[in-house]
């Protein structure tokens, strides 16, 4: 006790300068990555017009509803669960909101979209909390179902949306100038990291991902954030139903089927912890954005479908385990 | 310790689960700046007693009351309000948060319109707490993860004495921590009794309990053994007492 106090004094405790002292490698190689990628792609693909304003605005555009889904699964996967159902709920809202738009309108199409998501959203959470079970088959299961459900309804076919304002609205239109895609993603990105980063409601989520029984001796209800978490979640995958929908002027059943693996993986190379507690909703966004950079170039540099989709695997695969690596302790 | 109104005062305290009887009739006083230590051995019932103090399980029959006023915790967080802070054996600390965040998880400070976490002034607290306590640690902003498991409890047993206006419950604080590290709690054990909180100690570790204790109550399956002033008695009584070679007083 009678020892200086000199180890406190050695660095300051605030500012820009200490927090970046402080800060882990995995919370900022996402925009090291980030730059490096598009410096690497601006040159290699200059002359397939990587660097054309056109193609900028289309990766935004076409990574619109992966970053709206990416900001769910941040608070999911901070809270320590895992919402596998999102891809097969962009399907099911999709679908739901295209046979409502035809059938009964704007309104209509737009509330049963996304009352689609939110409600598959809460009974993957009641069931993970009154029932106890693992995030991980209750989402799995719910995927199933979805899916099954997006087939029947459409009997494989796919269904048009004609309404120029639900269009408009998500993801043909654009207001000032700026794609309703990008604004979506905007609001979502924004909105989702103040409440991340700024509200009691981000702090539980990352207590009570990070240790459930110390946040429930502090009072926090952590199975009402769970519950209101993978509503979210539901909710972000209608949003995101919603925009493919207006964007390709109809909806399919094989809508966000490949976008799970993507969302996750965006989110998880952004600096998002597996395993819940820590993350960050701006990084999901960098995340989102170099594996849309990734499948543009795929694209512009002339690869087939096919061969598309394993660069893509594989580069998700080596993306993630070069940020997991060092999460290991 | 003029007080005349204990902070704790546990009267004929009795807990049945299904038919198995916990704790048979427990009796308990702590005032403010005294330490009370809870032993026994294994099963004993000191972590259930802990539980019905802290509001996890609530007694079948018996009165708590908290600065002279019978109260029922009916869960946590009423025992919370009413000024009973909880350092608990696995420290309850959320470990990729910073120490501010833990020093007021589920209390967040928010400020303006829109209800925006005050890190600042939560830090700036945070700094001044452990400052005084003389917990050192790198900042008020260190990861948990990067602090030592003496650290860490210092961070909690702070956070304990921020928020207790009446008593703190410690179980088995020292369990897990090296000898130095030990040392260093068992400062600051002695610096909430200087500071006028009531604290009632469990501890398996009857030097640490003479150390610290002011009194020592003992328990034997679920039976309080008795009350000892601890300058007035020895190790050897207690042991006595916990292994039950001495019955219980009339």
């Amino acid at each position: 006790m009678t020892t200086t106090t000199s180890a406190r004094t050695i660095a300051p405790s605030s500012g820009p300068l200490a927090r970046l002292r402080r800060a882990e490698p995995s919370s900022y190689i996402v925009y090291v990555g980030f730059v490096l990628i598009a410096v690497v792609m601006s040159i290699v693909l200059h002359d397939d017009g990587f660097l054309t304003r056109q193609n900028l605005i289309n990766i935004l555009l076409q990574t619109a509803p992966i970053t709206v889904m990416a900001v769910g699964t941040v608070f999911v996967l901070s809270l320590g669960e895992i919402d596998l159902s999102i891809g097969a709920v962009v399907a099911l809202s999709a679908i739901m909101a295209a046979v409502q738009l035809r059938d009964h309108g704007l309104v209509a199409g737009i509330v049963a979209g996304l009352a689609t998501g939110l409600v598959v959203g809460v009974v993957n959470g009641l069931l993970v909390t009154k029932l106890r079970l693992p995030s991980f088959l209750v989402t799995l299961g719910m995927m199933g179902l979805c899916a099954g459900l997006s087939q029947r309804i459409t009997r494989l076919q796919a269904v048009p949306s004609t309404d120029v304002a639900f269009n408009g609205l998500f993801g043909s239109g654009s207001l000032a100038g700026i794609s309703t895609l990008i604004l979506w993603s905007a609001v979502f990105v924004l909105l989702g990291h103040f409440v991340y980063r700024h509200t009691r409601l981000g702090a539980h989520v990352l207590a009570a991902g990070d240790n459930v029984r110390a946040a429930r001796v502090s009072g926090i209800k952590v199975d009402r954030i769970k519950i209101g978490v993978l509503a979210v979640s539901g909710l972000s995958a209608a949003v995101a139903g919603l925009l493919y929908t207006g964007r390709l002027h109809g909806a399919t059943y094989t809508l966000g089927s490949s976008d799970l693996l993507t969302v996750i993986a965006a989110v998880v190379i952004g600096g998002t912890r597996l395993f819940g507690g820590r993350g960050t909703v701006v990084g999901a966004l960098i995340g989102s954005l170099i594996l849309g950079m990734l499948n543009n170039g795929l694209i512009l540099a002339g690869l087939s479908d096919s061969e598309q989709q394993v660069a893509r695997g594989l580069i998700i695969l080596v993306a993630v385990a070069l940020t997991l690596r060092e999460d290991k302790s | 310790m003029t007080d005349t109104v204990p902070a704790l005062a546990l009267t004929r305290i009795r807990k049945e689960f299904g038919g198995v009887v916990a704790i048979d009739e427990f009796s308990l006083t702590v005032r403010r700046g005294e330490v009370v230590a809870l032993v026994g051995d294994n099963g004993a019932g000191k972590s259930t007693l802990i539980k019905i103090v802290s509001g996890i399980h609530q007694p079948t029959s018996g009165e708590v009351a908290l600065d002279g006023e019978p109260v029922k915790l009916s869960d946590p967080s009423v025992a919370r309000r009413l000024g009973v802070e909880v350092v608990h054996q696995d420290l309850a600390i959320a470990d990729h948060q910073p120490v501010f965040m833990n020093m007021f998880l589920g209390r967040e400070l928010v400020t303006g319109p829109f209800r925006r976490l005050d890190k600042k002034r939560m830090a700036r607290e945070t700094q001044a707490l452990v400052d005084e306590l003389d917990v050192r640690i790198p900042s008020a902003r260190s990861t948990i993860r990067d602090l030592s498991g003496g650290q860490r409890q210092g961070v909690a047993i702070s956070r304990a004495t921020h928020w207790a206006k009446n008593l703190v419950l410690m179980d088995e604080p020292t369990a897990a921590l090296g000898v130095a590290e030990t040392a260093k709690v068992e400062e600051l054990i002695l610096r909430l009794r200087e500071r006028n909180l009531a604290v009632l100690l469990v501890s398996h570790n009857l030097d640490q309990v003479m150390r610290l204790s002011d009194r020592v109550t003992v328990l034997r399956r679920g039976v309080q053994i008795g009350t000892r002033t601890t300058a007035s008695t020895d190790k050897n009584v207690i042991v006595s007492m916990i292994t039950g070679l001495q019955t219980a007083d009339a």
